[in-house]
């Protein structure tokens, strides 16, 4: 039997057709991928699913029965689910609370917090789930936070269950456990359709994979069958390149030198012991290392939205340390921030005013803003950088899919010409196309000369792009390996605390 | 068409104005008005005679230039409720600039004008200061403020230079004042021309009418293309919009949450100036409490959406709803509270707009569920 079966969708926003009759099925408890490049439609079919916006036309069969979904709280009602990419959970609650909220079983106005609790424990026990119901949200990582958000959907009675790109805010550690939940959840007879950029997971965990691309429906594969490469091609329309050809690098002198760094997080806790690194002109740095070794306050140290204790940060034989983000860009430092949302955009701007951000200054005449100029240069970023819809320019930045979002901010900052581009995670939530394009021209600024430093959770990548490796481990670089004949499995380790040499 | 009208904000504000009509209607009806008779009596007070309408544009002079001052520290993500201080010291500083200097008409209010806006200005960017350097709330740093400036006031008017009666600051020179046709007024010869015409009668002999009207109006246009067309308005509303990712691009925060206080602080100041050299008696007195000339400015900037055009309208309403409530008072004996009662209302409702935006969505979901 069919759990959802979407039929002919069509969805348009204004003049665009975001989606072009798209089909998608999902057999009961089975697991559905849902592929596409950034932009493709994904989120739009899915949030029409979940009676997030209504479609302009198609049908939507639930258990082979025609519905007409209107709102979330019909589809909840047929049992459907949705996990956001952006979680909503209120930080300052517990687990518990914010499992029941909006769905409060109460008798005469009060809960019954002990029966809530065996009843929450229930649920997530018998998915794998396991929770602290009385932490606050606030102090819980993220990937317990996802657990939840899954757990606040079963507990409405969900069958059907949406995850719009679950794991790109995951550490490959807590992938590992998504995907066994995932498995979990279908053995209980729950359908799940996976929204996903990582044509490895889709290959882990999926049974049959749907591509859209550009709105349309391009087909549906049964992923067993299906190489990776052929899932990629599906989706892009052409071959991809997975992994980026590159020359050997030609490093030239020191770009920026860090000497013994020493930070503390906000409760007085050392990040970074001692840390030190060069990082050379024409090269790319990857600082390789499990999420929570003090990547986060590195760069924070380095674009000093973070004081340091001790250790100094040269860029150009200048030192930068603790000084102010707009003092370490004029040395000619930029960043393309893991978090858009909130370091990268201002989402209440247009694309074109984002294309200037902190360089407005340049883009006046006595104070006076030059819009066409301005109009121009954000043409040229989105232009290079294959950025789309074409001509968004005047768009607000929000309206962009998350993908093209991020390539619109790596643009930015290349376009900046920095002396060091520091980038992190820049493939986070990019489609495999976009990937390709991101890595390339990463590679290509290093040709040129740049010096990159690439700190990514994503070990694939740091093996892709980088020229050296450093590994991060308990705030110090442990070791630091030539990117040529890298054993992945002692790199692992080295990840994992292990000293060298054994 | 509907959906896309009830989206604008313009029709949350009128949706807030016609709710606060209906309840206010109510409540006069409780308390045995006749609802219609009353607001038509408001609507006449406001702008009945030509007389009426110049003295709500009066009233509203201030309230566009408050509610601008609100506005701008808004767009930089700050709630300015110093305006009532900001109001306070530029009236001192007006005063005193006003009576103490020696200057031809016409140079002399601008410098008037330039010196509240400065002192107020720097009477808001401690404000922001205090924000930027110590993380100090402005609403906390501002209502401490606020109560600095009350009693500045009072301490200005107890020093015996400074005064012209025991509780009341010197009168500004003649040179200082705004007010149209001021030099005609004060010569029976002036008044006699004046008489000839029974508008001019109407409208400047009984009236304040003063220029302030058309420098708020100016200062509202200057304010829009600063925040639009200027790299300084970018960074302002950048600073506004997501702080942390304009310090992460280089904008210097901290600065601009100063500057923008500055702004703020020196509109209020302006809107001080212009009171002060448009309105007589054209001096302050001792003060008890507030006035809430500066606090007036929060409601209207509410009203207009923190949006900068939209001040002048919702000043004009309630500058308007202020001056014709003396008459409903005095025709139909209803207490002029009952215009602070309206005046609440509307920043009730205005909070409740995002009603309009539900009853869009709600609409476009029915209407795309029947095709
Ligand atoms: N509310 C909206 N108004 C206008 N255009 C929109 C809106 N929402 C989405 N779009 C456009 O529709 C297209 C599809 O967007 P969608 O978010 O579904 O993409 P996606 O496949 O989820 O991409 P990503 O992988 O980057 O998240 C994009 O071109 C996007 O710009
Ligand atoms: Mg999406």
């Amino acid at each position: 039997m069919k759990s959802v079966r979407m039929k002919g969708i069509t969805k348009n926003f204004g003049n665009f057709r975001a989606l072009d009759n798209v089909d998608l099925e999902v057999e009961k408890a089975g697991i559905v991928a849902l592929l596409g490049e950034n932009g493709a439609g994904k989120s739009t079919l899915m949030n029409i699913l979940y009676g997030l916006f209504p479609a302009d036309g198609g049908e939507i069969f639930i258990n082979e029965q025609k519905v007409n979904i209107k709102s979330p709280a019909h589809s909840i009602a047929h049992g459907i689910g949705m996990v956001h990419q952006h979680f909503m959970l209120v930080g300052k609650l517990t687990v518990a609370q914010n499992i029941i909220l909006g769905a409060e079983k109460t008798r005469m106005g009060f809960f019954n917090k002990k029966k809530l609790n065996t009843e929450i424990m229930e649920i997530s026990e018998k998915y794998g789930l396991f929770i602290e119901p009385n932490k606050k949200i606030d102090e819980i990582s993220v990937g317990m936070q996802q657990r939840i958000e899954i757990l606040k959907v079963l507990y409405r009675g969900a069958d059907i269950l949406i995850f719009d790109e679950p794991t790109a805010v995951l550490t490959p550690q807590e992938i590992t456990e998504f995907m066994a939940i995932l498995r979990n959840l279908a053995n209980a007879g729950k359908s799940i359709i996976l929204i996903t950029h990582k044509l490895k997971e889709i290959k882990q965990v999926a049974e049959i994979c749907t591509v859209i691309r550009r709105g349309k429906y391009i087909g549906t594969v049964n992923v067993a069958e299906t190489t990776e490469k052929q899932l990629a091609a599906m989706m892009v329309g052409r071959e991809v390149i997975l992994n980026v050809e590159k020359q050997p690098a030609t490093p030239t002198e020191t770009a920026l030198e860090v000497k013994s760094l020493t930070a503390e997080d906000e409760n007085g806790i050392q990040k970074l012991k001692n840390l030190s690194f060069t990082l050379s002109k024409g090269e790319i740095y990857g600082i390789a290392g499990v999420d929570g070794n003090g990547q986060k306050e590195l760069v924070e140290a380095i674009t000093s939205l973070r004081k340091v204790k001790s250790g100094s940060i040269k860029i150009n034989n200048t030192e930068i340390q603790n000084t102010s983000p707009a003092n370490v860009i004029k040395n000619k430092i930029n960043t393309i921030h893991e978090d858009r949302h909130r370091r990268g955009l201002v989402l209440d701007f247009t694309v074109e005013n984002n294309a200037i951000l902190g360089k407005q200054s340049e883009f006046a005449n006595r104070g006076v803003l030059q819009f066409d100029k301005i109009n121009k240069y954000a043409g040229e970023l989105i232009e290079a950088f294959d950025v789309r819809p074409r001509g968004c320019e005047k768009q607000p930045i929000k309206s962009l899919s998350g993908g093209n979002q991020q390539k619109f901010i790596i643009a930015r900052e290349v376009f900046n010409d920095p002396d060091v581009l520091i980038a992190v995670q820049p493939t986070r939530g990019v489609d495999i196309g976009a990937i390709e394009f991101i890595h390339k021209a990463l590679v290509a600024e290093r040709d040129k000369g740049k010096a990159i430093l690439l700190i990514s959770l994503d070990l694939d990548e740091i093996l892709a792009l980088s020229d050296t490796i450093g590994v991060i481990y308990e705030g110090k670089i442990v070791e630091e390996l030539k990117n040529t004949d890298v054993d992945e499995n002692k790199l692992g380790l080295l990840m994992a605390g292990a000293s060298h040499g054994d | 068409m509907v959906i896309r009208l009830l989206r604008k904000p313009v029709t949350g504000s009128l949706f807030a104005i016609l709710a606060a009509i209906i309840v206010g209607g109510v409540i006069l009806a409780a308390a045995g008005h006749n609802p219609i008779q009353v607001y038509g009596g408001l609507i006449y007070g406001a702008l009945g005679r030509p007389r009426f309408i110049v003295n709500t544009v009066i009233m509203s002079t201030s309230l566009i230039l408050t509610g601008l001052s609100v506005t701008f520290a808004y767009k930089t993500g700050l709630f300015n409720i110093g305006v009532e201080g900001q109001f306070i010291v530029g009236t001192v500083a007006a005063v005193f600039l006003g009576f103490f200097l020696n200057l031809p008409p016409i140079i002399h209010p601008i410098v008037v004008m330039l010196g509240a806006m400065l002192v107020s200005g720097t009477y808001g960017a401690i404000v922001g200061f205090l924000k930027a350097k110590f993380n100090i709330h402005e609403v906390l740093s501002s209502i401490m403020l606020n109560w600095v400036a009350l009693n500045l006031l009072n301490l200005y008017i107890g020093v015996e230079r400074f005064q012209r009666l025991p509780t009341v600051a010197h009168t500004i020179q003649d040179s200082a004042n705004i007010i149209i046709a001021h030099e005609m007024k004060r010569t029976p010869e002036g008044i006699a021309r004046l008489r000839e015409s029974e508008f001019l009668t109407e409208v400047i002999l009984r009236t304040d009418f003063n220029f302030g009207i058309f420098i708020a109006i100016a200062a509202v246009l200057i304010v829009k293309f600063v925040l639009d067309k200027t790299s300084l308005g970018y960074a302002l509303k950048a600073v506004g919009s997501n702080r942390d990712a304009a310090e992460f691009a280089g904008i210097n925060v901290k600065k601009h949450m100063v500057l923008s206080m500055f702004f703020a602080g020196s509109l209020a100041g302006l809107a001080a100036a212009v009171h002060i050299t448009g309105i007589s008696p054209n001096t302050i007195s001792m003060l008890g409490g507030f006035q809430n000339f500066g606090f007036n400015g929060i409601p209207v900037a509410l009203l207009a959406n923190a949006s900068v055009i939209p001040n002048i309208f919702s000043a004009l309403l309630f500058g308007g709803m202020t001056y014709g409530s003396g008459y409903i008072q005095s025709r139909h004996g209803v207490a002029t509270e009952i215009i602070d009662i309206m005046v609440g209302l509307i920043v009730f409702f205005v909070a409740l707009r995002a009603v309009c935006v539900l009853i869009a969505d709600k609409l476009e979901k029915r209407r795309s569920g029947s095709t």
